[in-house]
């Protein structure tokens, strides 16, 4: 564990001194949802149910870009082989950019939720604690099925396209366009399988009930299962040993 | 009886390679290899690029996946997480992080194989980079950045270093100063395997390992290899061992179409 602390410390590090990155990590989501906003000025009510789910959403997204591709050049910069003759587990290794990520995510959320709620005016009937909280998860999990598929992927050009093979088919799938329970026989069974869909059903709770903590709790367990499964699955990926 | 193979040799040898073989995609680019590294001394292992080298050191650390045949460092298998904390590996491309200073990159290793910032700042003298400490790894001149990535290497202070082409692109005087930095570490205790295609550099190893199309083509001292050879330098003694090497298999071969 101490490990994972001490890569976490260092990908922190390497974020301190990439301004840009770092502002386009908070500054971005404002930005779309200050769009999305204005888009559905006149309908109050469509972007409180929109609003919430896409806080949930962003985090996801943006923390599985970032981790796919720093996982990369990891690789193609020779230090993740380096780094295999280390001491450090491969699992340390992981856990390590889960948690410099997961903290990014929680910077990021409060950014993020403050505008939604107190310049956008979002409506959030929840705790908005537990939005934060979400958003920090589906952001663990973004960085958990970062590292997965960076584990297929062999170019720059594999990894950019990773993002719409792993990630697009969720975002349509999990309940922010239609939701969940209309979709057709067999997508909405298959919505069930993926982790997105469960950072949705939370957001969702958070924005139409005041005593849903115990549903969107259960949500987060569900959320952080999946970022452990997948974890663990991109521990067994990375290879000690390549041709 | 037969005496067999110097035993000695073998078992206090800090490197011990047997019949490896290690197939790269379709090329088998280690055939089928034998080599010892004593303990205390710097070992060059010398060829053209593509004769293996780098698949070797790649074996050694066990980050290469290999065919059959067994390595052995240190007196335990290549690879084993033991070793992890022991030996030590320089990458043959600089591998050290582009958006970090010389001296969070090499604390960061240092932390890691659980080392403080003196031995941090330790490692960076020696490779004689004090003044570049808090520069980014990204400015740095392709020389700075290979010692660099030196330095991370040295910081663990392991009992074997394996270093893929440490010396290459550097000014003679920098090449000068990093063997005796070399020769300084193996007389405090340390075992370096150190490539290099410049052969040049032969003259500066305890012993030398000649590597040709993942064939050993000698392994003696370098005054050994000279008397051997009866030439003046190392690779004027490559290229005697080459056409050696090519007459006895021509030799071979007509005398297969002889008899035939």
């Amino acid at each position: 564990m101490r490990h994972a602390f001490i890569t976490a410390g260092r990908v922190l590090g390497q974020l301190r001194n990439d301004h840009r990155t770092v502002g386009l990590l908070l500054v971005v989501p404002l930005v779309l949802m200050g769009l999305m906003a204005w888009i559905f000025n006149d309908t109050p009510l469509v972007f409180d149910r929109i609003g919430p789910a896409l806080l949930g959403v962003f985090p996801l997204v943006v923390m599985f870009i970032v981790t796919s591709v720093s996982t990369l050049r990891e690789r193609m910069s020779g230090t993740l082989e380096r780094l295999l003759t280390t001491p450090q587990s491969k699992g340390a290794f992981m856990a390590g950019y889960a948690l410099a990520f997961g903290a990014v995510a929680l910077v990021q959320a409060v950014f993020a939720t403050t505008f939604a709620v107190y310049v956008c005016g979002l409506d959030i009937v929840g705790a908005l604690w537990l939005l934060v909280l979400v958003a920090v998860a589906d952001a663990v999990l973004g960085t958990a099925l970062g590292l997965l598929a960076s584990g297929f992927a062999r170019t720059e050009f594999q990894a950019v396209q990773f993002m719409p093979a792993f990630i697009l088919p969720q975002f349509l799938l999990c309940g922010l366009l239609v939701p969940r329970d209309k979709l057709p026989d067999g997508l909405t069974q298959l919505s069930d399988f993926l982790p997105l869909s469960y950072a949705v059903d939370a957001m969702n709770t958070l924005a139409t009930t005041a005593d849903g903590t115990s549903d969107v709790l259960i949500d987060l367990a569900i959320l952080l299962a999946f970022s452990l499964v997948s974890l663990a699955l991109g521990a067994l990926t990375l290879r000690r040993r390549t041709e | 009886m037969i005496s067999p193979a110097p035993r000695h040799l073998v078992e206090d040898a800090a490197i011990a390679v047997t019949d490896l073989r290690v197939i790269r995609g379709k090329r088998v680019v280690l055939p089928d290899l034998s080599v010892h590294v004593p303990r205390g001394q710097v070992t060059g292992l010398l060829g053209p690029s593509g004769s293996g080298k780098s698949t070797l050191i790649r074996a050694i650390v066990g980050v290469q996946r290999v065919e059959s045949g067994t390595i052995t460092v240190l007196g335990l298998p290549a690879g084993t997480p033991e070793l992890r904390h022991r030996v030590s590996y320089l990458t043959q491309a600089p591998s050290v992080y582009d958006d970090l200073s010389v001296g969070a990159t090499v604390a960061y290793f240092g932390r890691i194989a659980g080392r403080s910032k003196a031995d941090a700042a330790d490692a960076i003298e020696r490779v004689g980079l004090t003044d570049h400490t808090d520069a980014l790894c990204r400015n740095l001149s392709g020389g700075e950045l290979s010692r660099a990535s030196l330095a991370v290497a040295l910081v663990s202070k392991p009992e074997v270093l394996v270093l893929d082409e440490p010396t290459v692109g550097l000014d003679p005087v920098l090449r000068r100063s990093l063997w005796s930095m070399f020769h300084d570490l193996a007389n405090e205790g340390a075992t370096l395997l150190v490539s290099s295609h410049v052969m040049d550099e032969a003259s500066r190893c305890d012993r030398l390992v000649l590597l040709r199309e993942g064939e050993v083509l000698a392994d003696d001292t370098p005054a050994g290899l000279l008397e051997q050879t009866g030439t003046p330098d190392a690779e004027a003694a490559f290229l005697a061992l080459i056409d050696e090497k090519d007459a006895a298999v021509k030799a071979a071969n007509a005398a297969g179409r002889a008899g035939r």
